[in-house]
């Protein structure tokens, strides 16, 4: 037996070209393990789910590299050990994107009626009461804010596009609209508030100042978007028409636009979907009130987030009815937000450029 | 581009009509506008604020303003920082999970999921950090007490959900998709070919990406976290409902006594806010506006050298 065994061992002259490595179905047998294993113990612990989960992610990521380094080696058991940390923080985002959709929709469903929807808040105490007045305030104030930002937006980048060559001004511009995407919204909300107190005096609030202040916010978004879609229009279609003898700002307007319309409307949607969900600027320059108002230009108006934001933290007595208020407004609004951001996509998707990409 | 574009110009400007000049001072006029409507910003913020700095320590409530300002910009900042810390490896994991490891098909799905987590509007997150997250925390802060009570950050009493630690981690999921949008766009930009080498001198995927992608991606994952961190900061809603604030200046990350934020601060107050008091909330406002504008500044600034070099 020992003759047979030692002689061929020692001769090798070349590495093998194949390294042993484990079968497909490893990680299938690991994930199979460890899940059974956190199972029985948690079961026996009496954990909950998310230790459970937790805790086969754990055993998952020791077993299956721990296999792999014992018959492919350390640097394959790394890879495989990376592979599942990288996948795994995956699943930890996801977390807070599923829970938060269960807890808007179940806590949120109960309080939805025709009553809900087209009340307002107005005499309202404890039961009863609905959105109305903020629906209408988000509705006006966002509109506003569009009709403010939309043309700034569009004009400045058609500036930066057309006219701005890359020189000097159109880099500072580029540069302070980047700047301008990092303001905090509170910000935004303070310097509406500074600049209406100037003509209304202190203690100014109503709709149209919110709309200002979420204009500051909106413009960059809107000036990004359009720009990356003017730059997508291809150089031809403009020679083309310069060489018809067509004034630049007829070809911008008539060419130009046109073809980067859908872009457009895309980015303007989902700046719309951005800032409708603000609510510090709101809270601070618009106010709050329980009854419709329809004048953006005079007092207070009610807007969905801020609605939410009070109905929670100052729910009256008893507690109940204002925190199922607060949640039934959340769902209407994360319904508008989300349906804003599908309308924004179906609507990039009718009206791609066909360029070539 | 720009000969065509510049040799496109002279042939018009021989004949520039009215239109022209017209549309060119309405564009040019957007974009000073953006000029004008940032440095307003500043202007206003410091017109409002300016009061509070020569105001009177009983108007105040503080010895003086930045006696006022500190504990809030103090807190302001760990909330911030550890948002980045956790949510700077997730947002790198999940990037490189669009960029490098999910199929093309599950990448844009797993893309789409990332981008809802951005469009969810931060009141509605912060009902879900008050009802849902802090009161699932609470049970693993007391675990922390028990076992790491010794180390000052979580010294307790853990008898709350609603700390700073809790505010931090709504923080982190909002940060989250900025910082992942950024770092996926950069990671897609490496270049094939350091990519293809990297695999074909035998290295495993980990190891392609430790020796192509990061060294590659560096600045702009840098850059992409300072963006996140200024996120962060501004952030408002989210902390005012969670945090239960008591404005004192201290690590210790579970107990019921925690620092404030700028924005939550003037969120909570200023609803109420009178006379003199509102000028402090405005200056506290300039103070957040100078350190995201810093933060943003520096983000973009290693951005725009990372893309030169690239």
């Amino acid at each position: 037996m020992n003759a047979v065994e030692t002689a061929p061992e020692k001769t090798y002259t070349a590495l093998p070209l194949v390294a042993p490595q484990l079968p497909k179905w490893a990680p299938l047998i690991a994930l199979l393990i460890s899940g059974s294993v956190a199972g029985l113990v948690s079961l026996l612990a009496g954990w909950g789910l998310y230790a459970a989960a937790f805790v086969t992610v754990l055993l998952f990521a020791i077993v299956l590299p721990a296999w792999s380094r014992g018959v492919e080696g350390a640097r394959r058991s790394k890879d495989r050990l990376a592979t599942i940390l990288i996948w795994s923080t995956f699943g930890i985002a996801l977390i807070p994107l599923v829970t938060l959709i269960w807890q808007v929709v179940e806590n949120g469903a109960p309080a939805l009626s025709a009553e809900f929807l087209t009340y307002s808040m107005r005499n309202v105490v404890g039961e009863g009461g609905g959105i109305y007045h903020a629906i209408v305030g988000t509705l006006i104030i966002t509109a506003w804010a569009t009709v403010i930002s939309v043309p700034i937006g569009v004009m400045t980048a058609i500036y930066l596009v057309e006219y701005g060559n890359n020189r000097l001004p159109a880099r500072i511009i580029t540069f302070l609209v980047d700047v301008m995407t990092g303001i905090p919204s509170i910000v935004a909300g303070l310097f509406a508030y500074a600049l209406f107190v100037l003509f209304f005096g202190p203690g100014v609030r109503m709709g149209f100042g919110g709309s200002v202040a979420l204009a500051v916010l909106m413009i960059p978004i809107v000036v990004r978007a359009t720009e990356e879609m003017l730059k997508l229009v291809p150089h031809e279609l403009r020679e083309a028409s310069y060489a018809l003898g067509v004034p630049k700002w007829r070809t911008v307007t008539k060419v130009v636009l046109p073809t980067s319309l859908g872009g457009i409307i895309t980015g303007v949607t989902l700046a719309i979907a951005r800032v409708a969900g603000e609510t510090a600027p709101l809270l601070i320059i618009a106010g709050k009130t329980d009854s419709v108002n329809f004048d953006a230009f005079s007092e207070r108006m009610a807007s969905l987030p801020v609605f939410i934001y009070y109905s929670y933290m100052q729910p009256g007595v008893p507690p109940e009815f204002g925190q199922e208020r607060a949640w039934g407004a959340a769902l209407v609004l994360i319904v508008l937000v989300l349906f804003l951001n599908l309308l924004a996509r179906a609507v990039g998707r009718f009206f791609a450029p066909k360029t070539k990409r | 581009m720009s000969t065509t574009q510049s040799s496109a110009e002279q042939s018009t400007r021989s004949a520039r009509r009215p239109g022209d000049t017209i549309f060119a001072g309405l564009a040019t006029g957007a974009a000073f506008t953006i000029l004008v409507a940032l440095a307003g910003v500043a202007i206003f913020l410091t017109l409002e604020g300016w009061p509070a700095i020569t105001a009177s320590p009983e108007e105040i409530g503080e010895s003086n303003i930045i006696v006022y300002v500190w504990p809030l910009l103090f807190g302001t900042l760990l909330a911030a920082a550890l948002a980045m810390l956790m949510a700077a490896p997730l947002a790198i994991g999940v990037a490189l999970v669009i960029s490098h490891y999910a199929p093309r098909r599950v990448a844009g799905i797993v893309g789409g999921l990332i981008d809802l987590l951005a469009a969810v509007p931060s009141v509605v997150y912060g009902l879900w950090g008050i009802q849902f997250l802090a009161p699932k925390v609470l049970p693993f802060y007391q675990t922390l007490q028990e076992r790491l009570g010794f180390l000052p950050f979580f010294e307790g009493p853990a008898t709350s959900g609603r700390t700073i630690l809790t505010a931090a981690i709504v923080l982190a999921v909002m940060a989250l998709p900025i910082i992942t949008s950024i770092s996926r766009e950069v990671f897609l930009q490496t270049p094939t070919l350091h990519q293809e080498a990297a695999l074909a001198l035998g290295a495993t995927r980990w190891e392609m990406i430790r020796m192509t992608v990061f060294p590659y991606g560096r600045s702009g994952v840098i850059s992409a976290v300072l963006l996140g961190l200024g996120r962060a900061l501004g952030e408002t809603m989210a902390i005012a409902m969670v945090l239960s604030a008591t404005g004192v200046v201290t690590f210790n990350l579970i107990s019921t006594q925690n620092p404030s934020t700028i924005a939550a601060n003037i969120a909570l107050k200023f609803p109420e806010a009178s006379g003199i008091s509102v000028n402090v909330l405005i200056f506290s406002g300039l103070v957040l506006f100078v350190v995201t504008f810093l933060v943003n500044f520096l983000g973009r600034w290693i951005a725009g050298r990372g893309q030169v070099k690239g």
